[in-house]
């Protein structure tokens, strides 16, 4: 069912660069739950572009609400707490993006991704990338940029990991890791990109599309 | 019909008679059954832009427009009209007098007939059978046959009446695009049916209720029935509104002298009793309340409300409101969880606001944009 280039073929304007690479990994016609959906953009663009029956999720009750006023059917809710209502392969994707590190419990989390979707899709901040690594040697202070832009007390990112961490989440759970990439803060896909290692100290971001094993 | 066959002033409404009566859940059947009804806008040649208001407990078919008997402006006006989220200028809106109910559909103060139909001279007063949720949706399902609409475009309707709602998408969801279920629950719960029953006992407490017959002559328990608003008015609102209106505030008076001192807000619940008593069927009240209480919509799809909603191709809009502790928001995460275990495709949200349960029917933009935004996506998907 994924595409099998890489390619982004279509560049939704004011998408955001995640989103436009998610969407590319979405198949025509398909079921799919957005969590962490925001204003909806991605169902949005997915509806309208790939056909599919998009919905989605989203714990802030002020961006849910845009989506549902923009007609979009999104629920206010919680990836913690709200995925396990679900029944198994209820979707053909379920999309997390750049929201696996705020979660409680992300390995939950997956695990219900894969049980009520056949894919999962998850992009979040890489915490290996060099910057980072980087500002914690030089200054010994939690990093903070675009990204990491709360202080360690107030971030609502409770569990980053990064882009090797996240392979051995997977190798550990079982899933089939069927694409990857990385992309810098310019959302270049360099030649680094077929190399965990390089990856994860030059990625800014990780997408996975991920089956079980 | 006489003036001693109706304790409130009798008005003729728009209504259609289906002679062939309805059967009921209980197994009785209403027969002709009169569906009063009023509608707004214009139904468009391909008979898809009709959108169901299903009213509240004491709600009625005036919508949008000036009440007939109290002269007040529609119960939903800041809703329901042109540019409004249920737009009248795009939809043709439609909203029945709910079965049981006292503005003209079949209910108690009606003139009750025998199995062949025959009028035998006197309301049915309490002799009027029970009813359920399920039984008034059966009414409003006749109603929309009548005037040709094979599928609606949405259904909606904010507490008994999102009842309703529930309950057609349950029984018909081949007939709708969309349903609303607004600031409501899958089953009225035992809090709920609680308060009804103090409502319900305050009327059958006033001498003059008379076990029901007090048509005979031409009194109404008046008493009762406005404690029974007073009680449920309560339970519409919430603390924080009644403290933000009406405080601690005295009536005509700074300071408590202790002599026969009115708080505001006593006042406030006198007037709301003693009007409402001009308006509404107390026997009305009672065949109403008992249909809220029987509602249980997983009871009748084997113990699962999920079940009611498996395959079902209609897209649900869910909400809820802060400070409704009639209806409160983890009734409707509850609801909106049952119809994602079903796979339906459902919105949810829930309003920040301090105004109880009333809110539904209040002024809160953030709800009718969304409401508004709802039902245009649902327009557009259906083509409409």
């Amino acid at each position: 069912m994924p595409d099998s280039s890489a390619e982004v073929r279509f560049v939704a304007k004011n998408m955001r660069l995640d989103l436009r690479l998610i969407a590319d990994m979405v198949a025509e016609g398909a079921r799919v739950l957005d969590i962490g959906c925001g204003d909806g953009t991605l169902i949005e663009h997915l509806t309208r572009e790939k056909r599919a029956d998009a919905r989605g999720i989203e714990i802030d009750m002020a961006e849910a609400t845009k989506a549902v006023a923009a007609g979009l059917p999104v629920i206010h809710g919680d990836a913690d707490t709200d995925l396990a209502f679900y029944p198994d392969g209820a979707f053909d994707y379920v999309v997390l993006s750049r929201t696996l590190q705020a979660v409680e419990r992300p390995r939950e989390v997956l695990r219900q991704m894969l049980r009520i979707g056949r894919y999962a899709i998850v992009s979040f901040p890489n915490f290996g990338h060099w910057q980072l690594r980087w500002k914690l040697l030089t200054t010994g202070r939690m990093p903070d940029n675009e990204t990491w832009d709360r202080k360690w007390y107030e971030t609502p990112n409770i569990h980053p990991c990064t882009i090797r961490d996240f392979f051995a989440l997977c190798a550990e759970e079982g899933y089939v890791v069927e694409r990857w990439l990385a992309v810098d803060d310019k959302g270049l896909k360099s030649p680094w990109k077929r190399s965990p290692w390089l990856a994860n100290l030059f990625g800014e971001q990780g997408l996975f599309l991920l089956r079980r094993g | 019909m006489t003036e001693a066959l109706a304790p409130f002033q009798r008005l003729e409404h728009q209504s259609v008679l289906f002679e062939d009566g309805l059967a009921l859940d209980c197994g009785a059947v209403v027969m002709p059954l009169k569906v009063a009804y009023r509608t707004y806008g214009r139904l468009n040649a391909a008979r898809s832009n009709a959108v169901l208001v299903c009213h509240a407990l004491t709600g009625d078919q005036y919508v949008a427009e000036r009440h007939p008997l109290t002269g007040k402006p529609g119960w939903w006006e800041a809703v329901v009209g042109p540019g409004k989220p249920i737009d009248t200028d795009r939809y043709f809106v439609i909203c029945a007098n709910v079965l049981g109910g006292c503005m003209g559909s079949s209910g108690p103060p009606e003139e009750m007939t025998d199995a062949e139909g025959r009028g035998l001279g006197r309301p049915w007063g309490t002799d009027f059978p029970s009813i359920t949720i399920r039984d008034m949706v059966r009414a409003q399902k006749r109603l929309v046959d009548h005037l040709g609409i094979g599928r609606l475009l949405a259904v909606v309707g904010g507490s008994m009446g999102g009842m309703q709602v529930l309950e057609w998408a349950a029984t018909y969801p081949e007939m709708m695009v969309a349903a609303a279920p607004i600031a409501t629950a899958s089953y009225h719960s035992a809090q709920n049916i609680a308060f009804h029953e103090v409502g319900r006992a305050a009327i059958h407490g006033d001498p003059d209720w008379k076990g029901g017959r007090y048509w005979e002559d031409g009194r109404i328990p008046a008493k009762g029935l406005s404690v029974a608003r007073m009680v449920a008015h309560i339970t519409y609102l919430s603390e924080a509104a009644l403290t933000r209106k009406f405080g601690r505030k005295l009536r005509g008076a700074s300071a408590l002298t202790f002599l026969e001192d009115v708080f505001e807000v006593e006042s406030y619940l006198r007037y709301q009793g003693s009007t409402f008593v001009r308006r509404f069927d107390a026997n009305s009240y009672l065949t109403i309340t008992r249909a809220m209480d029987y509602f249980d919509l997983a009871s009748e799809h084997g113990g699962e409300v999920a079940a009611a909603f498996r395959g079902s191709p209609i897209r649900f809009l869910v909400t809820s409101f802060s400070s409704d502790w009639l209806f409160p928001t983890v009734e409707s995460r509850a609801l909106v969880r049952a119809l994602n275990a079903a796979a339906a495709n459902v919105s949810f949200i829930e309003i920040a606001t301090d105004k109880g349960h009333d809110a539904f029917l209040l002024d809160e933009p953030v709800f009718h944009r969304a409401l508004g935004g709802f039902l245009q996506g649902a327009a557009e998907r259906a083509g409409v």
